[in-house]
């Protein structure tokens, strides 16, 4: 099978759509003539023209209300972020809008609209350009969340946002935009709302999305090397959230670690300890433990940076303790 | 006075504004008497801007507004009933109950709400018009918002996309002189609202909100460019809510000199003293159309009264359009 970077499998996804549906159109920073900030969008201004891939000048707030109401008016916008910490000036319009037409006009006006850029850290860029947000839109109902690094999954993935007919965040990470993976020619779509077990494992589970997954993955290869068999699991969707993979695993493996680049108060892993704690209580042999970013803002010198972002031996300490051996 | 519209058109502008004025009398009413609760911005004073629009639109054209929305709704042909039961939160609103007095929808109407974030419809209203012309239609977006809003970003930045790409709309701000309880005086330098259109290359005007003929001749204007592709229009239309912000403003910060002044040019009783001058309807006429509206009125009280609370299980619906969604119950 081929492979493909990330940012070709989200650009595909986008243009099978568009070929699919001429009420689709792609708007935002530099998607057009720069050929997106990222090249996610590289060509698309050549086969799509100018009326459906559309520059915006640097007004977040407003273009994402312009595709907000273009989506209330029979049109499928995707509203591209160049990242989604620039997206803060629109939250207004995700929350306060998008995510409450349809139940404010009793079921008439849906919003079937994709916002998706990048989330996360991305190296050295400071407080301002390194949080990772899926915890605050999982929060809106109204809204799906979804967070993937993974270019098999994020193409399924966006085609199904496309074509859902409610509003969805599409978090994507900066760093991974040139992450290769095996992608099939042929169109395939992935639900919204099912986590996938990316490594099966019966000693314990981890559970992880986005580039946290490459932690997560690496982790248990070490552990492999100690002999301790990991499951890891990837979330994909937040919202809704597959608690249910993640319960049937942890009835094998009785043991739960969560690592995320979210910050810890009422995060995603506060949400998944709940419900697993909740539904499988009596199949867990340790308390869920879980990893972070520091409860802090991101710092400019390496080091920092490196402290404040989930690693590989943290995790791997993490799934030792659960597993109550020596560290 | 010469005029060129005609004695349909003044019966009509009569007949509306009357029942706007006689629907928020009531609502204020009922609002006293807690069978509307929530908040409640009524649109008693502004009712001249409703009519006069309805004549220089068409039917499949697009509104918009702010939470101030029950006068705009009704115009657009949301019936009293739908709109009085919405106040009620009863299951036949025009929202089903789920929206209230600051979110009536209608989407046969293309009247796409009420908005409760000041301005957020500023952008939605672009966003709709947006759509037309990504569809290749000749429809027209009326987006109402109030001084209030007339400060805040969100008009900038759309302002200068509505006119970058020649968005077919309508921007009006109704200027009732008060964005809550603070006067445009204490708000900005720039009191002439309709100039914020200069910066962005973007054709203003200024409107007397208090004669229909006004409004009328000023929507018209600025519907023919946006349907023949001449782009956006900003129309300051200067109007006076006679009541507070809301329910529960006293409006204390302004005069009853300055009220009385509103009141005297009451666009309901202009109509009517051209109609009855110009004698196009004798005041049995007259009476009967009060009439009318009054049982019009009625009515949508005993219908709201008798529909029924939407059903518990409303509750879990309309959050998503997939009925099987999986909501977290505990």
């Amino acid at each position: 099978m081929r492979t493909i970077p990330l940012r070709q499998a989200l650009r595909e996804a986008m243009e099978e759509e568009m070929r699919r549906d001429n009420s689709v159109f792609l708007m935002g920073e530099e998607v057009a003539q720069y050929n997106g900030a990222y090249k996610v969008s590289q060509g698309m201004l050549d086969e799509f023209g100018d009326k459906r891939i559309i520059d915006t000048p640097i007004s977040e707030l407003g273009f994402t209300a312009i595709g907000v109401g273009a989506a209330m008016n029979n049109t499928r916008p995707i509203i591209e972020f160049m990242t989604w910490n620039f997206a803060e000036l629109a939250l207004d319009q995700i929350v306060n809008h998008a995510a409450k037409i349809l139940s404010m006009s009793g079921g008439q006006f849906s919003c079937p609209i994709v916002f998706r850029g990048p989330n996360g850290s991305a190296g050295q860029l400071g407080a301002q350009h390194s949080q990772a947000f899926e915890n605050w839109y999982a929060n809106v109902p109204g809204l799906k969340v979804i967070s993937t690094m993974n270019p098999y999954d994020a193409k399924g993935l966006l085609k199904s946002a496309i074509r859902d007919n409610d509003p969805v965040v599409f978090m994507e990470s900066e760093i991974a935009y040139g992450e290769m993976a095996e992608v099939p020619e042929e169109e395939y779509l992935i639900p919204i709302g099912k986590a996938d077990v990316k490594r099966n494992g019966t000693d314990v589970t981890i559970v992880s999305y986005n580039k946290m997954m490459k932690v997560a993955m690496t982790a248990a290869e070490e552990l492999a090397k100690e002999n301790i068999s990991a499951e890891v699991i990837d979330l994909r969707t937040i919202r809704p959230l597959d608690w249910q993979t993640i319960a049937e695993s942890v009835k094998k493996t009785n043991r739960l670690v969560i690592v995320e680049e979210q910050w810890p108060f009422g995060s995603v892993s506060s949400e998944i300890t709940y419900r697993i704690q909740k539904e499988v209580f009596d199949y867990l042999d340790a308390p869920i433990l879980r990893i972070c970013s520091a409860d802090t803002n991101m710092h400019y010198a390496s080091n920092l940076v490196a402290a404040h972002i989930p690693d590989v031996p943290r995790t791997v300490k993490l799934v030792k303790e659960v597993l109550y051996m020596k560290k | 006075m010469p005029t060129p519209f005609g004695k349909e058109t003044y019966l009509y502008w009569y007949e509306i504004m009357l029942l706007l004025r006689k629907f928020e009398e009531k609502a204020g009413q009922l609002y006293g008497m807690q069978k509307i609760r929530g908040f409640c911005h009524l649109y008693i004073g502004q009712e001249a801007i409703a009519a006069g629009m309805m004549t220089a639109i068409r039917d499949d054209d697009n509104v918009i507004t702010a939470y101030r929305d029950h006068g705009l709704a009704i115009a657009k042909g949301i019936t009293a009933n739908a709109c009085m039961a919405e106040l009620y939160g009863k299951a036949t609103g025009c929202s089903k109950g789920k929206g209230g007095s600051m979110h009536f929808f209608s989407k046969e109407k293309r009247f796409f709400g009420g908005h409760g974030i000041v301005g957020g419809q500023i952008g939605l209203g672009a966003g709709i018009a947006f759509a037309e012309q990504y569809q290749n239609t000749d429809r027209a977006t009326i987006c109402y918002f109030g001084d209030g809003a007339a400060r805040q970003g969100m008009l900038h930045e759309v302002f200068n996309m509505a006119v970058l790409w020649q968005l077919p709309i309508v921007f009006i701000c109704e200027n009732n002189h008060y964005a809550m309880g603070t006067s445009v005086e204490r708000t900005s330098k720039v009191l002439d609202i309709y100039r914020l259109a200069d910066a962005y290359d973007m054709p203003g005007d200024s409107v007397d909100g208090m004669s229909c003929e006004e409004v009328h001749k000023g929507i018209d204007r600025a519907v023919r460019r946006a349907r023949e592709k001449g782009g956006p229009t900003f129309l300051e239309i200067k109007t006076y809510r006679y009541r507070g912000h809301s329910m529960s403003d006293p409006a204390k910060y302004r005069t009853k000199e300055e009220l009385e002044e509103y009141k005297e040019k009451d666009p309901i009783n202009q109509v009517l003293k051209m109609i009855l001058d110009s004698k196009w309807a004798t005041q049995e006429d007259i009476d009967l159309i009060n009439e009318k509206v009054k049982t019009e009125v009625e009515e949508s009280v005993k219908f709201a009264e008798e529909s029924p609370l939407p059903d518990d299980s409303e509750l879990y619906k309309d959050i998503y359009t997939d009925e099987n969604y999986p909501y977290i119950t505990d």
